[in-house]
């Protein structure tokens, strides 16, 4: 069983606690100058996404959690899991609707996405920063208007709902950045 | 071609005000007659506080490893023994594994010592410092009693370890079978650091005076009478901004008990599987050989300079912290 100590704690080390994979958030070296050291840590259980606090003795060894993050390219959507595949070595996972939870409404097909893996089984997946989708439905809006402000909601072939400039139409394509849901700009395909 | 980080983690401009505040420093005790000695820091023995880690360093022609000190404290006691009178240290000192926002392994310490002062008149001396350095307003006091009493309504040198330990689980800074090897001391340095040290020294500075006999280390004891009498160290601590800053003693002069303490603190080491570490027999000759009654601190002087300057991590007020040192 591989190990880490205190001295080890830094942010994004993946450690185990009660059962779960976690990553550590911050990490506080705390010690009265003649007393005992602890290590105040925060971190993230990857399976609930819930951030707890723990305190632990400095020197003192937690196991280490076998978390890996793997790009994986998306390859379907079965109507229950979604597919993927890892390039280097072909071998396909199915993944559940609970763990690619709200990735969901940004994967294309052929995209390579970070799927993490814990003791090998995924635990969570990331899609791409920036992605290229179609509009699939939205108000027709108003021709000539370049300037951007206002603007209307669009539906994207995947079904994620973004805000756009009024000039866009059914069947263009745009980048949006997944990480706050934004319309980029527009993008020729 | 080597492409690694090798600029300084501090502003140039911060260390051109840290040189101003080390003089600044060295002007204070100059207008009162205190004098600098530089002792050595390798040296034949060092603190044997279970808590602190000192460096060995093995040397070629010598049996036995040399010790870089933790603190200047034996030497400068032994000058103290030997009638030097008031004398202060500025420079550095080293502690194995302490590496933080507010700790790093090797670090600047100012301690001095005053023969014939206690530790309240040196209490006194180190806040006129302070004010002088950073500016700050007079300080409070309190003792250790009264802090665990405001915060948490215990007796710190009464309470018993399962009622420490229910402080600790029910402010959820742990899980409820957590540290079962843990000692008194250590669930009060977990409540001391966790619930009551970010409250200290919030619009002034805090000293904490009185703390338990168990936490004497180089101090006087004294009785506090009662219906349950108990033993409290004549020991303090400095805090502003919720960072330690100084510690202090009334300095324990008797050589029989300073032994004995030496000897408790060797038995817990080897309870905690740390190295065995001599006994400095040089400093116990010294104290044998008369010492007088004297107080004496250690001050954190990158900490100090740290809220002089409002940075939050000690890596900003040094050259090259750790890391890249």
């Amino acid at each position: 069983m591989a190990t880490y100590s205190t001295n080890e704690f830094r942010s994004g080390l993946k450690i185990m606690q009660d059962g779960d994979p976690c990553t550590i958030l911050e990490n506080e070296f705390v010690k009265p100058g003649k007393g005992q050291a602890f290590n105040r840590t925060k971190f993230r259980n990857l399976k609930t996404g819930r951030v707890l606090e723990r305190t632990f003795k400095s020197g003192d060894t937690v196991e280490a959690a076998d978390v890996m993050d793997v790009e994986m390219q998306y390859l379907y959507h079965d109507g229950e899991h979604w597919h993927f595949m890892d390039p280097q070595s072909y071998e396909q996972h199915e993944i559940n609707a609970l763990v690619v939870s709200d990735a969901a409404k940004w994967l294309k097909e052929q995209d390579v996405c970070i799927v993490t893996l814990w003791n090998g089984a995924p635990l969570g997946v990331a899609p791409p920063n920036f992605v290229i989708l179609k509009i699939t439905e939205t108000d027709p809006g108003l021709r000539g208007d370049t300037s951007g402000g206002g603007g209307k909601a669009a539906t994207l072939e995947t079904g994620a709902v973004v805000r756009v400039p009024l000039f866009l139409q059914i069947g263009e394509s745009i980048k949006v950045d997944t990480r706050t849901g934004q319309y980029v700009s527009r993008a020729k395909e | 071609m080597e492409r690694v980080l090798w600029q300084p983690t501090a502003e140039l401009e911060t260390l051109k005000a840290r040189a101003q505040f080390l003089q600044a420093i060295r002007d204070f005790f100059h207008q009162r007659n205190v004098f600098e000695v530089d002792t050595p820091l390798l040296c034949h023995g060092v603190a044997t506080d279970p808590f602190l880690h000192a460096f060995s360093v093995h040397c070629a022609q010598l049996e036995h490893p040399r010790y870089l000190q933790t603190s200047p404290e034996y030497a400068m006691k032994r000058l103290v023994a030997a009638g030097s009178g008031p004398i202060y240290y500025l420079g550095k000192a080293f502690r194995k594994g302490e590496v933080g926002t507010l700790h790093n392994p090797e670090f600047t310490m100012l301690e001095w010592y005053r023969p014939h002062w206690d530790h309240l008149q040196l209490i006194k001396e180190v806040e006129t410092l302070m004010q002088i350095m950073i500016g700050c307003p007079a300080a409070e006091i309190k003792t250790y009693h009264d802090i665990f009493a405001e915060n948490y309504g215990i007796n710190p040198h009464l309470a018993t370890i399962a009622e420490l330990q229910s402080i600790a689980i029910k402010e959820a800074w742990i899980n409820s079978d957590d540290f079962s090897d843990l000692d008194r001391d250590g669930w009060l340095d977990l409540i001391l650091t966790h619930g009551i040290e970010p409250t200290l020294g919030q619009n002034h500075p805090t000293v904490i005076t009185d703390y338990p006999a168990s936490q004497a280390s180089l101090a006087k004891v004294r009785t506090i009478n009662g219906p349950q009498p108990y033993q409290v160290a004549e020991r303090f601590e400095f805090y502003l901004n919720g960072i330690e800053l100084a510690n202090g003693y009334h300095e324990l002069a008797c050589a029989i008990e300073q032994r004995q303490r030496f000897e408790q603190d060797l038995i817990k080491r080897k309870a905690l599987g740390l190295s065995d570490l001599p006994i400095d027999h040089y400093l116990l000759s010294a104290l044998s050989a008369g010492f007088p009654a004297c107080a004496g601190v250690a001050l954190g002087v990158d900490r100090l300079f740290m809220l002089k300057r409002q940075e939050r991590n000690i890596a900003k007020v040094l050259p090259f912290a750790w890391k890249i040192a």
